[in-house]
């Protein structure tokens, strides 16, 4: 044991004003959209001017809280637990319970905050161009602000109260934002299904926070001086091998299920696509980067609980990486058949959202929130882009296969941000997307699920091969519809102008910043140029290590107990009970890169951007009487074509088809019984009862039966005259009656008593 | 003091509340005689708290006093919406409920 | 000594109010005039807050006071004079039936009586009652039956729009 070098007491980390204050980053969003509710529609930009600038100082305050953070992990140096900045303050205290509201700042939090600021920035500098004129254009800087609100305050949540809040905001402005165009039907049907899609996963949420808190509550109680809710107790005790396996199981698969809600995995992934209907800044930043990682970031931050309850790491595949690679295949594939850009998109974030979960249920936790990471700047920018053509050439249209075609020559700017975020997405070297998924295929694989590797690296194969197609069909061959300059609806459109052009400047600097990103954002963590380049798992991997507290719910850095001379390299956390200390981390393994890995995955994505190149071109491109109408003539492709336009009947399956299953076969049976025992019994039965009836009508019916009925009735009419009088509509009649009644019933009550 | 002295009280006063909700026929003194019935329930329940040591009579005797401010409340309001309807407040009147 | 001429005293003071409350109690079920019927519900009232003091229920005396005195009074006042053009003297306060009141609550009174008598008989409250605090009373409030609490919230929270709904003039 080297308990003795515990007793070292180590200086205090750290932390500068950005850290201390990350909690005014979410709260100045909030006063912002206060502000724009109540003045937005008086100020000269209608409120969107305080949307932009309070989301450009959480910006600032995340990116302050980055910076003094990689200080702070820089003055731990390489072994030592670099202890989260929390602050709490209590806002309620019930019963010998306090309820607190604080921030809990780490190198997750930190990554998230400064993605979704970033991300929003540039959002909301789009829309002030792209919603130019809007009939709700305070309305939707107020929502988009909220928003950001929600999110960030969710992201530095301390415990699981605030974090909830955050949760629900976001649900709610999600709402809010799909349905923003509300006149036209099909957007509220969205925005409701969205809203109800997600509700169903967060009952989960609510079960899995209440079965944590009462379950750890008198845990981290007693030994850390913290509340059931706090995140950071959570983390310890699920690690502390105190827990009962079925509870802590319960409540992961409860919280699991709210994260499948948000992040749209199989089988609640129906929503996402729909969600498309909202404006495409909306789809930019709630539908793609941020909102929908919410789950991704639920799993992360309280890893610990599903590491523990979901045996994560452990020989058996599990509920996680079960249900991801599910949604990593079906999402793919489902994103063939769409012929709206937006909902190419929309699959693709699908998927991608399957590949972090994959990460996370395979004990991948730093290659998944990387891929949050990178992930964010190129979907954004692909979405962007798609609203950049339908802003400026296709004519508010989606439908690449009716109003795109042959843009890359109107809008280069566009086009460039979209060919560098497509090979971003499909994973080539050295974009983003190659950095974060071919890692966490490679830790995958890694850690022994080779099966899960596989699915994997197939996804990546579909994504390469349907990102193709999206850019083949978008940009290149003819031009049609409204890229051809047709007007198909002419709605008294705001550009004089006809024909496709390239945006506006604040259209496209978004982008084109999104795109500078795309492709260098996955230089902080790349894991090919050695071990000196690997600054995300420097920064936010949590140190598996055992901590000793100073004191209950204090800052967690005053002693520390290295378990080994190589740091953290084998610390009992996660496989082990920690003693004389808690650990808030379980440790993990990473795989070792090797370039024959990265061919091979390279390779499978070259091969799936050819072959998809080539029908593509072939189909759209030459029209080739081999391939236009194979989903016609075809059984097998039109079996699997039509499967894909439904779908895979899911959606049928949510709203008729659960009923109609129970109903169907118990409606079948009930007719066979019907028709074959009831008949045969019934004609038996009518010969006779024919007869039998005959008597009985003469002789019972009409003397005794009718005789007894009538006699009923008048008895029924008498006692009701008689007691009318008593309804008589009057107040005081019913209180002289309810307290007569009530004497009457005091007097039994006294002398059966005595 | 006598535990009962107070219950006596209690229990003269709820009388004679029950005695003005029956007889009297202006919803205002109906409303009055409800406030008796109250008041006689709270000294019930003090009576109770001292005897017993607890302070759950404390709290139900101030939530009682809440309850009643609303009930004097929304009372009122519908007395004068009955009033501004009928021009009367007779509560002999009102007899839609009739069967 | 000393404590059993408080005591005296005590009784006394109990006596005294007692009388008070139960002729304030039965003017208001009586009288002819609504506005005396609200002035005598004052009396009444008081009264009680007294017997709050004597049964070492300072807090909740004092809130009788407030609220009921202070609030529920003027809005009885209020009511009686919106309602009514004339202040004075009328006839026909009372049901036809009011007879009826009279056995009812002659018959409840004796059978609470009868039951107080055999219950309690002639026992004495405690000399010296535990003091309970405001602190108390409000850990009680926001502990244990902090359920009720927020169920009684709601209900003013109600009982206020509803009595705006009702009282509109449109």
């Amino acid at each position: 044991m080297t308990l003795l070098a515990a007793s070292e007491i180590l200086s205090p980390l750290r932390d500068g004003w950005f850290l201390q204050n990350a909690w005014l980053a979410p709260l100045i969003p909030t006063i912002g959209f206060v502000l724009i509710i109540l003045f937005g529609k008086r100020l000269p930009k209608k409120g969107s001017e305080v949307g932009v600038l309070s989301i450009f100082a959480s910006l600032v305050l995340a990116s302050g809280a980055a910076w003094q953070w990689i200080q702070r992990v820089g003055d731990a140096g390489e072994e030592r637990f670099v202890s989260p900045v929390i602050r709490t303050w209590t806002w309620w205290q019930s019963g010998g319970m306090e309820f607190t509201i604080g921030q809990h700042v780490d190198g997750l939090t930190v990554v998230v905050l400064f993605v979704v600021a970033f991300i929003s920035t540039l959002v909301q500098v789009y829309s002030l161009e792209y919603l130019r004129g809007d009939r709700r254009y305070t309305h939707f800087f107020a929502a988009l602000t909220l928003f950001s609100a929600g999110m960030l305050a969710m992201v530095i949540a301390e415990d699981m109260i605030l974090f909830l809040l955050g949760w629900e905001i976001m649900g709610l402005c999600s709402f809010m934002l799909i349905g923003h165009w509300w006149e036209d039907g099909a957007n509220s049907r969205a925005a409701l299904k969205a809203f109800f899609t997600v509700r169903t996963g967060d009952v989960g949420l609510l079960v899995g926070i209440s079965v944590l808190f009462f379950a750890a509550n008198e845990w981290t109680t007693s030994n850390l001086g913290l509340s059931g809710f706090s995140i950071r107790g959570l983390s310890a005790w699920a690690l502390s091998g105190e827990p009962n396996s079925t509870v802590i199981l319960v409540a992961a698969v409860a919280l699991f299920i709210a994260a499948i809600g948000k992040s749209g995995q199989f089988p609640l992934h129906t929503w996402l696509p729909d969600a498309m209907a909202g404006p495409t800044p909306v789809s930019s930043l709630l539908h793609s980067s941020t909102m929908v990682v919410a789950g991704v970031f639920l799993v992360a931050r309280l890893y610990p609980v599903f590491f523990t309850g979901l045996d994560i790491l452990g020989p058996s595949s599990n509920l996680i990486m079960i249900v991801a690679a599910i949604t990593i295949v079906i999402a793919a594939a489902l994103a063939f058949v769409q012929t709206d850009i937006k909902r190419v998109l929309a699959y693709s974030t699908v998927s991608q959202l399957g590949y972090m979960m994959l990460g996370l249920g395979a004990g991948a936790w730093l290659p998944a929130v990387f891929h949050i990471f990178t992930h964010a700047f190129f979907k954004a920018c692909l979405f962007l882009s798609a609203g950049s053509i339908s802003h400026s050439a296709s004519h508010h249209s989606f439908d690449m296969k009716k109003d795109m075609g042959g843009l890359r020559k109107h809008m280069p700017i566009t086009f460039a941000a979209w060919t560098v975020s497509t090979l971003a997405l499909c994973g080539v070297f050295p974009f983003s997307g190659f950095f974060s998924k071919d890692e966490i295929i490679d830790n995958v694989g890694g850690n022994g699920y080779t099966f899960f590797m596989v699915v994997g690296l197939g996804g990546a194969f579909l994504t390469a091969a349907y990102m193709t197609r999206a850019t083949y069909l978008t940009f290149f061959g003819e031009p049609r519809g409204a890229a051809a300059g047709e007007h198909g609806d002419d709605h008294g459109s705001h550009d004089s102008h006809a024909g496709p052009h390239e945006s506006g400047i604040l259209i496209t600097a978004p982008i084109a910043i999104l795109a500078v990103l795309a492709i260098f954002s996955g230089l902080f963590n790349a894991t090919p140029f050695g071990e000196s380049w690997e600054y995300m798992k420097k920064w936010t991997e949590p140190r598996a290590v055992v901590v000793v507290e100073s004191h209950s719910g204090g800052p967690g850095e005053a002693f520390l107990v290295p378990t080994a001379e190589s740091g953290y390299g084998d610390s009992p956390c996660g496989t082990e009970t920690p003693k004389s200390g808690v650990c808030y981390a379980p440790q993990l393994n990473h795989a070792k890169f090797k370039w024959s890995k990265a061919l091979l995955s390279l390779a499978i994505v070259f091969v799936g951007i050819a072959i998809s190149w080539l029908l593509s071109a072939a189909l759209y491109g030459r029209r080739d009487p081999r391939l236009v109408g194979l989903t016609q003539r075809n059984a097998v492709a039109r079996a699997g074509y039509r499967l894909l336009t439904n779908k895979y009947y899911l959606d049928h399956l949510y709203e008729r088809g659960v009923v109609s299953t129970i109903a169907g076969p118990f409606a079948r049976g009930a007719y066979w019984f019907n028709q074959r025992v009831l008949d045969g019994v019934l004609h038996g039965v009518a010969r006779v009862s024919r007869t039998v009836a005959n008597v009985v009508y003469r002789d019972i019916d009409q003397r005794l039966v009718d005789g007894a009925v009538n006699a009923s009735a008048d008895a029924t009419k008498a006692v009701g005259t008689s007691v009318q009088p008593i309804q008589s509509g009057r107040v005081g009649h019913y209180g002289a009656l309810l307290f007569a009644t009530a004497a009457v019933a005091a007097l039994v009550f006294v002398i059966l008593n005595t | 003091m006598l535990t009962s002295q107070f219950l006596l009280l209690g229990a003269i006063l709820f009388c004679i509340g029950v005695y003005g909700v029956i007889a009297r026929k202006n919803a205002v003194l109906v409303l009055m005689s409800i406030e008796l019935i109250l008041n006689s329930v709270n000294i019930n329940l003090l009576a109770f708290a001292l005897r017993n040591g607890s302070a759950d009579g404390h709290t139900f005797a101030l939530y009682i006093i809440a309850v009643a401010a609303a009930e004097v409340g929304v009372g009122l309001a519908m007395v004068l919406l009955i009033y501004r309807n009928r021009r009367s407040i007779g509560l002999d009147e009102l007899s839609e409920m009739r069967g | 000594m000393f404590a059993a001429e408080l005591l005296v005293a005590q009784n006394i003071g109990f006596a005294v109010i007692a009388l008070a409350m139960i002729v304030g109690a039965l003017r208001v079920v009586t009288t002819n005039n609504v506005v005396h019927a609200a002035l005598w519900l004052v009396v009444v009232l008081s009264g009680a807050a007294a017997q709050y003091v004597l049964l070492a229920a300072e807090f909740v005396a004092i809130t009788q006071v407030l609220v009921y005195i202070g609030a529920v009074m003027v809005l009885f006042l209020f009511g009686t004079m919106l309602t009514r053009a004339r202040i004075g003297t009328e006839r026909d306060l009372n049901n036809t039936y009011w007879r009826l009141g009279i056995p009812v609550a002659g018959v409840l009174f004796a059978a609470m009586a009868i039951a107080l008598a055999s219950s309690f008989g002639d026992e004495q409250l405690p000399k010296e009652p535990r003091v309970i605090g405001v602190q108390e009373i409000s850990d009680q409030i926001f502990g244990p039956y902090l359920l009720p609490f927020w169920a009684l919230s709601f209900v003013l929270l109600a009982a206020i729009i509803g009595a705006i709904v009702l009282a509109r003039k449109d």
